[in-house]
């Protein structure tokens, strides 16, 4: 048992040459042998098919740069220049306004009429070295809202997911298990969620929160992310129990079912983690559809409230209904935030593509 | 057989027993209803008071908002559906189910044109793109088809609208109609051309967004049937590659094709609220949206029924079809 210990304390690599590897067998004995073969876990098996697909790569470098963007911006931004995203900036300048008509005098001479009207605006600001996008309608630096539009959008999708996972997870694995009533029970409730009109339902919902005093506005947020759980949590349920259903005619169960440990154990321990390929993928999946979502709230004035940014409320300014200016002269106000969420969908998507090939033991390359 | 549809029918009414519940609470969660906003400038002025709004409410059965107030209201709402009664929309002065028989077909005729193109150009580029697997064509086919999925609709509109309608002006920015233009009563083609034109922007919007899915699903599907052993045996019989592709691979990938896409039939129908919100298209999705915002709750209701049923009977439908186009699947 000594000698045991001591193989693990010191590390083997460091001291042998690197063609060989020491193991300890199973009594205790060390084993050298010449390395002319690589023990990869399955971990990094799936990590190394991970990383030799390009578009994997790519869409980790993009999650990275916003993650970066977003939660590290506004940090820089508050120690170098001391304002967040509602400081309102004062830039003045000068509109003018020309317009011109020609008119025939009693003369005969045709004269041209000139008018010149200026106007001071304050708002609005165009790209700058202080402002690199400019300011929006309402003087708040749009770049720095970016970010912060960034943290809340990233956040909601994570926990989101996370809960969405978790009620899955739950739901799922006892009724893909237990099977007969339970089975029947849980499927039946997973459909009426699996039937609800999703958007039309987070808009009633999300207009209750909104209108209801007791809940201040900055708490909104929590409640949204209730909602969208609400809305998705229907699909992971059905994608885990259709799994575990599989998996547990399988002969390895048989087993577990032999050595007497409570059906807790058997679900959580040997049945879920043989579902987490899948889940993974569809959870990677599921962040971006759940940034689509919030964004299309926030669009529509049912996100995160007034001053407070996110990217769906920055593209809601571009509103036709609303006037077509902003849409029309000011892209610096509305573009870079469509473009931050498809970086963040498509980063997401690419992700969950890669870890679906890099799980998959079919694929050869 | 039928003892599978008669099953799956009774499944589906309590799925949709469930469904209404479900919404009937929620809206009736909402705090300020149509009433509220319509009476709240009559009440300010003195007009009328508090316990008159209360009587109006009254009359269509959502002054209580307790539970079994709320459960009394929903089975008398429940006991006017099954008699073909939705309720009478508060926004548009007319029974619910003649305002969604107005303004569907606005949005069906706009998403059945997407669906159609969508299917004519995804299915043959999914398939192009499964047979060059890894090649040129596939990662540019599928990464332009991730960006379509991660494109939020409103933003692809604003986008289009800033190119073709202000800076090219092209096309109309918003609605179905040309407002400054009086056609004569008879001119009908003057109409529909006017129509279609408006109808242009919006159509490619959607098409854009569905490509995307559809093209996956089609290469997918059609790498899985690749691998099996009788497109092996296809090619060693030494057929073209054409043929194995399109005669003996094709017609396989077609049965989760047909099934999915019979099943978002019904769909079309449900409209899209937001896309047709930016363009300001009075189809039902954008209907919805206003009625929705104004707490117009008996439209609501009837709204969203509406779209449960499309769903479970889309789903029905794709289970039925299923079975028709694959002889090898019986359903108990």
């Amino acid at each position: 048992m000594t000698d045991n210990k001591k193989a693990q304390g010191a590390n083997p690599r460091a001291q042998e040459p690197k063609k060989k590897s020491k193991y300890t067998d199973v009594s205790g004995i060390e084993i050298i042998a010449d390395e002319n073969f690589r023990v990869m876990s399955p971990g990094r098996m799936v990590a190394k098919r991970f990383f030799r697909s390009k578009l994997s790569v790519i869409g980790l470098a993009m999650i990275v740069f916003v993650f970066l963007f977003s939660f590290f911006g506004p940090v820089v931004v508050n120690a170098t220049w001391k304002y967040g995203e509602t400081q309102v900036f004062k830039i003045e300048r000068i509109s003018s306004m020309v317009t011109t008509a020609d008119f025939n005098a009693a003369d005969g001479k045709t004269y041209q009429y000139y008018d010149e009207s200026q106007s001071h605006i304050y708002f609005k600001a165009p790209i700058s070295g202080q402002h690199w996008l400019g300011t929006d309608t309402s003087g708040f630096d749009i770049f720095v809202r970016l970010m912060y539009g960034g943290r809340i959008s990233l956040t909601i999708s994570f926990l989101v997911i996370f809960l969405e996972t978790t009620l899955g997870v739950i739901f799922g694995g006892v009724s893909g298990y237990f099977g007969k009533w339970v089975d029947q029970l849980i499927m039946r409730i997973v459909d009426i969620f699996f039937c609800l009109p999703g958007l039309p339902i987070l808009l009633i919902l999300s207009a209750t929160i909104a209108s209801i005093e007791a809940i201040p506005p900055e708490h909104r947020i929590y409640y949204l992310m209730g909602f969208l759980t609400l809305i998705g949590w229907s699909g992971t349920a059905r994608l885990v129990r259709g799994q575990i259903l599989m998996l547990r005619e399988q002969e390895y169960m048989m087993a577990a079912e032999t050595t007497g440990i409570p059906a807790r154990k058997k679900i959580f321990k040997h049945l879920v983690p043989n579902v987490m390929p899948q889940l993974i993928v569809t959870m990677t999946l599921g962040l971006g559809g759940v940034i689509l979502y919030e964004s299309t709230l926030s669009y529509l004035g049912l996100g995160v409230p007034f001053p407070r940014a996110a990217w769906g409320s920055m593209i809601a300014l571009a509103d036709p209904s609303k006037g077509q200016e902003i849409l029309a002269n000011y892209p610096n106000m509305w573009v870079p935030a469509g473009l931050l969420i498809i970086i963040t969908v498509l980063g997401f998507s690419f992700i969950g593509d890669g870890l679906r090939d890099a799980f998959d033991p079919r694929m050869k390359r | 057989m039928w003892k599978y549809i008669r099953k799956r029918l009774f499944l589906a009414v309590i799925i949709l027993l469930g469904v209404s519940v479900l919404i009937y609470m929620l809206s009736m969660l909402m705090p300020t209803d149509y009433i509220d906003r319509q009476t709240a400038p009559a009440v300010a002025n003195g007009t009328m008071t508090q316990a008159d709004v209360m009587r109006l409410k009254e009359l269509y059965g959502l002054a209580d908002k307790s539970f079994f107030g709320i459960i009394k209201s929903y089975l008398r709402w429940l006991g006017g559906t099954f008699t073909g009664n939705l309720g009478f929309s508060f926004l548009f002065g007319k029974p619910v189910a003649t305002v969604i028989n107005e303004y569907m077909w606005t949005s069906f005729i706009l998403a059945l044109i997407a669906f159609i193109f969508e299917t004519a150009i995804s299915i043959p580029m999914g398939i192009r793109a499964a047979v060059n697997q890894y090649g040129g064509y596939d990662y540019t086919v599928s990464v332009l088809a991730m960006v379509g999925t991660a494109l939020p609709s409103f933003f692809l509109a604003a986008l289009l609208m800033n190119i073709f309608c202000i800076r090219l002006g092209w096309f109309p920015l918003q609605g179905l109609t040309t407002a400054t233009k009086i056609f004569a009563p008879d001119a009908h083609f003057q109409i529909f051309l006017d129509k279609a034109w408006h109808m242009i922007l919006p159509s490619i919007v959607l098409i854009l967004l569905g490509i995307g899915g559809l093209m996956r699903f089609t290469r997918t599907n059609m790498l899985e049937v690749m691998n099996l052993d009788y497109i092996r045996t296809a090619r060693a019989k030494g057929l073209s590659e054409h043929t194995v592709v399109y005669k003996h691979a094709f017609r396989n990938t077609l049965i989760p094709l047909v099934t999915t896409l019979s099943g978002t039939l019904p769909g079309l129908f449900g409209g899209a609220m937001i896309t047709e919100t930016v363009f300001a298209i009075p189809g039902i999705g954008y209907t919805a949206l206003r009625a929705t915002v104004q707490g117009d709750i008996p439209f609501i209701m009837g709204y969203n029924m509406f779209l449960a049923i499309l769903t479970v009977v889309g789903m029905l439908i794709s289970d039925l079809m299923y079975m028709v186009v694959d002889p090898r699947v019986k359903l108990k």
